[in-house]
């Protein structure tokens, strides 16, 4: 192929995809086309070291623009994709232009989900995704330390943890108001969830659960002012962060025609329903070998479709098959997470949960889904090798820290 | 005020980077294409695809690794040596003038 590759999406994936293409030997034209006015940045540091303000923003960046062009990627930031056109294998730019493809990769990414209740247009109610959603939500955590109001966290997820993390290291009051009976309930183990949520309180942050929110409260000049409940208490906050999950960006691709089910359906090869375009990252849902769907937001997950995709728009077979794998930094504490544990009815802890470090092995009757470690990096990578090779320990194995699990894996 | 600090791959080639201070040897590599190094997870000391070997008689000039560092150097893809470290957690400082770092094969 030696027509343009056009890439829609300028982050983790859409960058992989266009490095992939170049390191398999592609050598026409790649544009990598995205709508924030800054070229690829890491975004995991944004909750984090980022917005702790232990980095400058220069130190987000990927790659420099030199960089970029060294490697012959032109990147074209601002640029927003209006439409797409399959059967002439055009893209049309929100500008009027429209630029011509021979093969499409969709990195679309994803959006973070709103609350539409009274005062959410607040400019203190900010979700966490892009550069400058972080730096708006920066700018509200000086106004909480200038002015000594609380952090409100809507969503006791990983994102809204790890700015209630960020927050209280800074000194913030911080309420999580979590609208399940349990922090990150749909991620972790219950026993786990629970550790988290000591965690937190041991760090000073207040936690409720079973939240209904009835509006944001704002002042005359229309800053937030506070979070009312439908039970009629009031949270002053001076800052919200919407946690509440994100959805997939595939209007456009909906829009062209492309089966798309909460997200842009591929196989393991970032295969879409068009032979000319493929997908990669958030924006997609993939279809597994026993036909169930598994929708990921990782970097992991951006970083390995973005190498199946660029394959198979070179006509390669290159499946990402790897066990999926997460992190999330909070305090002093990393949890590691490898493998799917949806669905898990039993949970063996290897170590002590009051241990500094332990992992927790996540067991669907006696068959191991995952394993989420805690301080433990050793035991996480451990667990994706005995996840990727298929070779899983036993519950009986797995709590006896006298038996060598890497024992497992030698032949 | 530059840190001056030189990749060498595992081909030889050889790039010399001028790096700000407080900025890790990761982010000096992938900035600046030094395809050697991966730095996937931005910094966090969370994918181990940052593997360096440091120069032996410069280690006495480096912070010593964390015991997340130590940990994750268990599973490198290439040869873990003494002199193996994760360019993430190293910070461009004026002690490190004129290092040189060796990359290994490969990072995944």
């Amino acid at each position: 192929m030696h027509e343009t590759i056009l890439i829609v999406g300028a982050g983790q994936a859409g960058l992989q995809a266009a490095e992939s293409l170049r390191m398999l030997g592609y050598t026409g034209a790649i544009t990598l086309l995205g709508d924030e006015p800054y070229g690829p940045y890491h975004r995991p540091p944004l909750s984090k070291a980022w917005l702790a303000g232990e980095m400058e923003a220069a130190q987000l960046a990927i790659r420099s623009p030199e960089v970029l062009a060294r490697k012959g990627i032109a990147l074209q930031t601002q640029s927003r994709v209006a439409s797409i056109h399959p059967t002439d294998k055009k893209v049309h730019l929100a500008d009027g232009s429209s630029l011509p493809y021979g093969g499409l990769l969709l990195a679309t990414g994803a959006t973070p989900r709103s609350l539409p209740l009274p005062g959410t247009q607040a400019p203190e109610v900010l979700p966490l995704r892009s550069m400058d959603n972080a730096q708006a939500l920066a700018s509200a955590l000086v106004r909480c330390e200038q002015e000594g109001l609380p952090v409100v966290v809507v969503g006791g997820g990983f994102i809204g943890l790890e700015v209630a993390a960020t927050a209280r290291k800074k000194g913030l009051a911080v309420v999580v108001l979590e609208a399940a009976p349990r922090l990150l309930g749909r991620v972790l183990s219950p026993l786990l969830a629970d550790w988290v949520s000591a965690l937190h309180q041991g760090n000073g942050v207040e936690q409720i659960l079973n939240a209904r929110i009835a509006s944001f409260q704002t002042d005359a000049q229309g800053h937030l002012s506070g979070v009312a409940m439908l039970d009629g208490t009031v949270y002053a906050a001076g800052l919200v962060v919407l946690g509440v999950g994100v959805s997939a960006n595939d209007q456009l691709a909906k829009e062209a025609g492309l089966a798309c089910e909460n997200g842009i359906l591929v196989d393991a090869c970032g295969r879409t329903s068009d032979p000319f375009i493929v997908a990669a990252g958030d924006c997609t849902v993939r279809r597994l070998a026993d036909g169930s769907l598994l929708r990921l937001e990782s970097v992991q997950n951006a970083n390995e479709q973005a190498k199946s995709a660029a394959a198979a728009l070179l006509g390669q077979e290159k499946p990402f098959v790897a066990t999926p794998w997460f992190w999330s930094d909070q305090y002093d504490r990393k949890l590691q997470m490898a493998g799917i544990s949806t669905g898990a009815d039993q949970w063996v802890v290897r170590g002590q949960l009051t241990d500094a470090s332990f992992s927790v092995f996540n067991y669907r009757g006696n068959q191991l889904l995952g394993v989420d470690s805690v301080n433990a990096s050793r035991e996480h990578l451990l667990a994706r090798k005995l996840l990727d090779a298929g070779v899983l320990p036993t519950p009986e194995q797995a709590a006896d820290t006298a038996f060598d699990l890497s024992k497992l894996l030698q032949p | 005020m530059f840190v001056n600090i030189t990749y060498v791959d595992a081909s030889g080639l050889s790039t010399t980077v001028e790096l700000s201070p407080g900025w890790s040897l990761m982010q000096g590599a992938t900035a600046n294409g030094v395809d050697g190094i991966l730095g996937e997870c931005g910094g966090s000391c969370a994918c181990a695809t940052c593997h360096c070997y440091v120069d032996a008689d410069r280690i006495a000039d480096l912070p010593a690794p964390s015991e997340a560092e130590l940990q994750m150097l268990d599973n490198v893809a290439c040869e873990r040596r003494p002199n193996s470290r994760l360019a993430c957690q190293l910070k461009a400082s004026a002690a490190l003038e004129g290092l040189v770092v060796h990359l290994p094969e490969s990072q995944e």
